[in-house]
């Protein structure tokens, strides 16, 4: 579904990523874990197109087609999703309106028909209420005095409205306490699919524990280093990054 | 204000004076009137129209805006109300509507049914007739002031409206302008009374074609005591147009106003406001949202008096500008030493669509009292590229992600319209103008 050659990019002419490597088939969760600096967010806003981040070399495609020549808004109604680290408040531009106005952007996108405001409204309040976002809060502006949960949390029911084929949940643990982080975790896995993969980037391998991947990657000095089953996961928390990190110094 | 001598005239000058001349004969209101307009028309002939080494007018050089003077309007035409009639604003929108195309009251086209118990609705000429002298050189405004004083000198027609204590008409009361036909100068002046404990929502529209129209309009509001005015203002007037104008509002013990304006229209505009706080405990929210581009250029000049205790005044102006537009901001508080707990805080935002717009903010303080709370900021940006960013990853293009943040922007200072319709009708005069741009 993904594939990513030889992705090299830098920041201000700094580089970050240099040589990744990574394939994600449908239906596969990869976890990608690693030490502070590694590249591992660059890696998610390279995906997703933010300016800035300039790829030197490499190519990413999705399902065949070359993400890196798309515009953000593009990749994402082709179905790529980041769900950010830090989701952004927005004052004045109602939950609810951006909900709206993403999901028929893309439709509008792939030649689809709009979804009518009262389907719209259903749906919305569904997979909102499995969430637990009240509609109150879909009334208020994007994220605005959401705590750090909620904000994850919406971004959670942002995938799930969506419905992209291959979504990248950046730290999305970061800044949760175990209870938010169990229904985070519920909503991605509610999402797992045998036509849909995830990348899930962390730091931590508490995440992991609740969603269980399929394989594991040590990413290092902008590259993947190391790929294993599940239980890499668990010897990355018993022995820390610091090997890797003299390795790929070396 | 400095008064510098000025032996030449420029073009628009002299062409200004002949009008006068032919003009001040038949304006109406009688001798006692003539002395007042030839006071206010010696003021401008004798320094020339403001430009930008006056200060008031070092944004908004009046004298290289207005090269010509059109030739004052005639009443208009059959064909110039038929194009009036289908370009009325807010047509949508239920109130009292009177209507005035090229500075004329237009019967035809206003609502002359009696108006709700307890308001009055008079020409101008009423006024004009039985004390001109106060209904043209007002109180509360600076009559030497030169949008001021051409309109003192001109203004031919306009509306007295006055409500009494204690009436609370529910319509609101919309006055309609539209400058339709060959290019020309109009002017008007709506003096609105509202007495104690009354209160009252007006409305003031402007709309055009495409000539170099030149407006200059001015409304003067005098709460009583306790009284409580809202005042809803759009300026969409062609894009050739000229349009000055002057709000003058003097506020009783514990009057409120409410002002929120949208100015799209225009090559050049300016909007003056001054408030006179004459009582205690009044409070004033006055708001704006400027929407500009092409070469166009936008100035809300603001002066807000406090002399009395215990006032709040609220200024918010906020403006979204493309292509080489300009706005202007200058938004000044006065304390006067009498007046303590004063609390009164201004903010200037803008937000700057292109390399090219420009946005001048020039907020001031004049304090004189010692236990007050004011505060003024202004900030002057491009739109937050995360945010875009954030909304494209989730699909939106660029234009609609840009459209979504301006309307976020603008939204704080409409929603503050608590009329449905009205907030509606302008919202979606804004989002037009977005929509427009991309």
């Amino acid at each position: 579904m993904l594939t990513i050659k030889n992705l090299h990019a830098s920041v201000e002419d700094k580089p970050i990523l240099k040589g990744l490597d990574l394939e994600v088939k449908a239906g596969e969760v990869h976890a990608i874990m690693g030490p502070n600096g590694s590249g591992k967010s660059t890696l998610s806003y390279v995906l997703a197109g933010k300016d800035d981040y300039e790829v030197t070399e490499g190519s990413v495609t999705l399902e065949g087609e070359d993400l890196l020549a798309l515009e953000p808004d593009e990749r994402a109604a082709k179905g790529l999703f980041l769900a950010f680290q830090y989701p952004l408040e927005i004052p004045g531009v109602a939950t609810m309106t951006f909900l709206k106005t993403a999901l028929n952007a893309q439709l509008r996108a792939r030649g689809e028909a709009e979804l009518p405001t009262p389907a719209f409204m259903k749906l919305v309040r569904e997979k909102a209420d499995s969430l637990g976002i009240s509609t109150e809060m879909l009334k208020r502006g994007l994220n605005v005095g959401f705590s750090g949960g909620e904000k994850k949390r919406n971004e959670i029911l942002q995938m799930a409205l969506l419905e992209p084929k291959l979504c990248v949940l950046d730290e999305t643990d970061s800044g949760l306490d175990i209870d938010a982080l169990k229904v985070v975790s519920e909503g991605v896995n509610a999402l797992r699919a045998k036509n849909r993969g995830f990348i899930v980037i962390t730091h931590y391998q508490r995440l992991l524990d609740h969603i269980t991947p399929d394989v594991v990657h040590v990413m290092a000095q902008g590259r993947i280093v190391r790929t294993g089953g599940p239980e890499l996961a668990h010897e990355l928390e018993a022995q820390g990054y610091a090997a890797y990190v003299a390795d790929a110094a070396a | 204000m400095n008064a510098e001598v000025r032996p030449i005239r420029t073009a628009a000058e002299s062409a200004l004076a002949e009008l006068f001349a032919s003009a001040r004969e038949d304006a109406p209101g009688g001798e006692a009137a003539r002395r007042v307009r030839d006071d206010a028309f010696a003021a401008v002939a004798s320094r020339g129209l403001p430009n930008k080494r006056v200060e008031d007018w070092k944004y908004t050089d009046l004298r290289a805006l207005m090269r010509e003077a059109r030739p004052l309007a005639d009443a208009p035409t059959a064909e110039e109300m038929a194009a009036a009639r289908a370009m009325l604003p807010l047509a949508g929108f239920d109130a009292q509507r009177i209507v005035f195309v090229n500075g004329r009251l237009a019967a035809d086209l206003s609502d002359v049914a009696g108006p709700e118990d307890g308001v009055s609705i008079a020409p101008l000429a009423v006024a004009l007739a039985s004390d001109a002298a106060s209904a043209l050189a007002l109180k509360g405004v600076p009559n030497d002031n030169a949008a001021v004083a051409l309109n003192t000198a001109f203004v031919a027609d306009g509306l007295v409206v006055a409500v009494t204590d204690g009436a609370k008409p529910g319509r609101p009361i919309h006055v309609a302008n539209v400058q339709t036909g060959d290019a020309h100068a109009s002017y008007g002046r709506v003096l609105v009374s509202v007495g104690k404990e009354a209160s009252v929502t007006l409305v003031e529209s402007h709309v055009g074609d495409a000539s170099p129209h030149q407006t200059n309009t001015l409304v003067g509001l005098d709460l009583a005591d306790g009284a409580e005015a809202t005042l809803v203002k759009l300026q969409d007037e062609g894009l050739g147009s000229l349009h000055l104008a002057t709000l003058g509002a003097r506020l009783g013990a514990k009057a409120r106003l409410r002002t929120v304006a949208l100015a799209v229209g225009g090559v050049a505009a300016r909007q003056q406001i001054f408030l006179d706080f004459c009582g205690d405990k009044a409070t004033a929210d006055v708001t704006g949202v400027t929407l500009a581009g092409g070469r166009r250029h936008l100035d809300t000049t603001l002066v807000v008096d406090h002399t009395t205790l215990n006032c709040a005044s609220r200024e918010l102006f906020k403006s979204a500008l493309d292509g080489e537009a300009r706005s202007v901001f200058q938004g000044k508080i006065v304390v006067r030493p009498g007046a303590q707990k004063t609390d009164g805080k201004m903010m200037a935002q803008a937000l700057l669509l292109s390399e090219t717009a420009e946005a001048n903010a020039k907020p001031e303080l004049e304090i004189f009292a010692d236990d007050v709370v004011c505060g003024h900021g202004a900030t002057v940006g491009a739109l937050d590229e995360d945010l875009l960013f954030y909304l494209k990853a989730r699909g939106i293009p660029q234009a609609e992600a840009e459209s979504l943040l301006v309307q976020a922007f603008v939204g704080e200072v409409l929603e503050g319209i608590e009329n449905e319709s009205l907030r509606e009708a302008l919202t979606a005069r804004a989002d037009r103008w977005l929509a427009e741009r991309s």
